[in-house]
């Protein structure tokens, strides 16, 4: 059972299956109503729960996408923050993902019809693990980019007041 | 993808098309000859002793052997003196000869008023951007950069992720590329031609399909590239290539990359303004043609596993007119 958790974790999608590969243009159904008899609403399963390389990846596309535009690197800017506790759309991986792909009121874009499906899970899979949602063994512990060590810094006097 | 006749082309420091590459060869060859005659004469000492006639080992073994002679001691010491002696002035030597090389090929020796391009490692392909004090003047290209023949060229190399190393063997020594950092160096082409060159360094998955090339022209057919490529990318002339033009707006292809007079303004991907006139699609990995550029769009995976590259669904019947329009883009 670890094992095959292990191996989740580490597991690069490269060529995800077609069905990943959807452009939603016209994004997720507004109605339950469809032709022929009744179906179980589908259960949509984020495919890159719990998977280091899909953290990885969705951190890189949240800069390259321009999420930090708004976003900031989850702080919140001209955008909401995205590491909280209430979520006003919810903070499940369907929840995030709709609001990815529909956009929401006040000025989040509707990214669906841009974005392939299988992206658009990493990103979500890369918002959870800021809020420490996802499985500890795949959230990275460190940022990626170089940093300084406060430690090292030389104290700036502070100035005197009059 | 065996008819690649660009393969064919030069990446060996053996065969140098500029000053610098001229330089660190001589050095190398300088130093294989010298180092080649020590050799040479170390083994021919070693052999020598070997070759003497010896006693048989049942025989007594001879008087005195232990105690050589006063005149053999000095002679003794003569030698080993001045061998260790020579060894020190020559490696003394050839250091001050690579430090007086290496100053000449660094940018301490680097001639003043030089064009210069910055060129940004990424995983896995090369941005390329010609600067200039103004602006809007600025020339953005990937994987292919142009210089005239016989004008230094100063290459200020950056990187956007990891570690990677610029090196165009035949015109210039490798150069690390490091993140937040601003390393440079120059390069001089003495001939035209087209120079290979290679990521140094790995940088992960497709380190090996991380290429460029380094085409050499002479002055004048430099100018009419680089002033060509300050235009605005062609405006799509039949409705066929319109269409392809209204594939690539509306679909992610604009998330990423940047097409300079359209709407596609992406920074994170190869500029594509004058793509078709580039000779390589992927970073060197596949030759610019049709063909290959619709496997590549089609499933980038498969012909580059792990490129940031997304695999975009193109409904079938909008992929010619989307290749069509990206060939179009001279």
């Amino acid at each position: 059972m670890l094992l095959t958790a292990a191996c989740q974790r580490e597991k690069r999608d490269l060529r995800p299956a077609p069905t990943r590969l959807a452009v939603l243009g016209t994004a997720a159904r507004e109605s339950l109503l469809q032709p022929g008899g009744a179906q179980a609403p589908l259960e949509p399963v984020n495919p890159a729960e719990g998977n280091a390389y899909s953290i990885s990846e969705g951190q890189r596309l949240f800069n390259a996408y321009n999420c930090s535009g708004c976003h900031s690197h989850g702080g919140g800017g001209i955008g909401p923050p995205l590491i909280k506790d209430v979520w006003t759309y919810g903070n499940d991986p369907a929840n995030l993902f709709d609001t990815i792909v529909k956009g929401r009121p006040n000025g989040m874009p509707s990214w669906g019809g841009r974005l392939p499906e299988y992206q658009i899970w990493q990103i979500v899979t890369y918002i959870r693990s800021l809020n420490k949602l996802e499985p500890k063994s795949a959230t990275p512990t460190r940022s990626d980019s170089i940093e300084q060590n406060p430690h090292t810094l030389t104290p700036v006097p502070e100035p005197k007041l009059q | 993808m065996n008819a690649f006749p660009l393969l064919l082309v030069s990446q060996s420091a053996l065969e140098p098309g500029g000053t610098n590459a001229s330089r660190i060869l001589t050095l190398g060859e300088g130093m294989v000859f010298l180092l080649g005659i020590i050799f040479v004469a170390v083994m021919i000492m070693a052999v020598i002793p070997l070759m003497r006639r010896h006693r048989g080992i049942e025989q007594e073994p001879l008087e005195r052997t232990h105690q050589p002679s006063e005149a053999t001691e000095r002679k003794l010491a003569i030698v080993v003196g001045s061998a260790a002696g020579a060894t020190v002035v020559i490696l003394l030597g050839l250091v001050a000869v690579s430090v007086v090389v290496g100053k000449s090929i660094s940018t301490a020796g680097m001639p003043s008023h030089a064009l210069t391009i910055e060129v940004t490692g990424n995983q896995w392909w090369w941005n390329v951007r010609y600067m200039n004090d103004d602006a809007s003047k600025i020339i953005v290209t990937a994987n292919e950069l142009h210089i005239p023949v016989g004008r230094p060229v100063v290459i200020r190399g950056m990187s956007n992720d990891v570690i990677h190393s610029f090196w165009i063997p035949g015109l210039q020594g490798k150069r690390d590329l490091i993140p937040s950092r601003v390393n440079t160096e120059w390069i001089q082409a003495d001939r035209p031609g087209n120079f290979r060159g290679q990521c140094a360094e790995f940088c992960g998955l497709q380190h090996a399909h991380m290429a460029m090339w380094v085409v050499a022209e002479p002055e004048d057919k430099f100018d009419a590239w680089f002033a060509h490529q300050g235009q605005d990318a062609v405006p799509p002339a039949t409705e066929e290539l319109q269409r392809g033009q209204q594939v690539f707006l509306n679909s992610a292809c604009i998330l990423c990359h940047h097409i300079q007079g359209t709407e596609a303004a992406g920074q994170v991907a190869p500029d594509l303004t004058h793509f078709g006139s580039r000779m390589t699609i992927a970073a060197g990995t596949l030759q610019n043609n049709k063909g290959n550029l619709a496997g590549w769009i089609a499933d980038p995976q498969g012909i580059k596993p792990g490129t940031k590259m997304a695999t975009v669904p193109v409904k079938s019947e909008d992929m010619q007119p989307l290749i069509d329009y990206l060939e179009s883009l001279q």
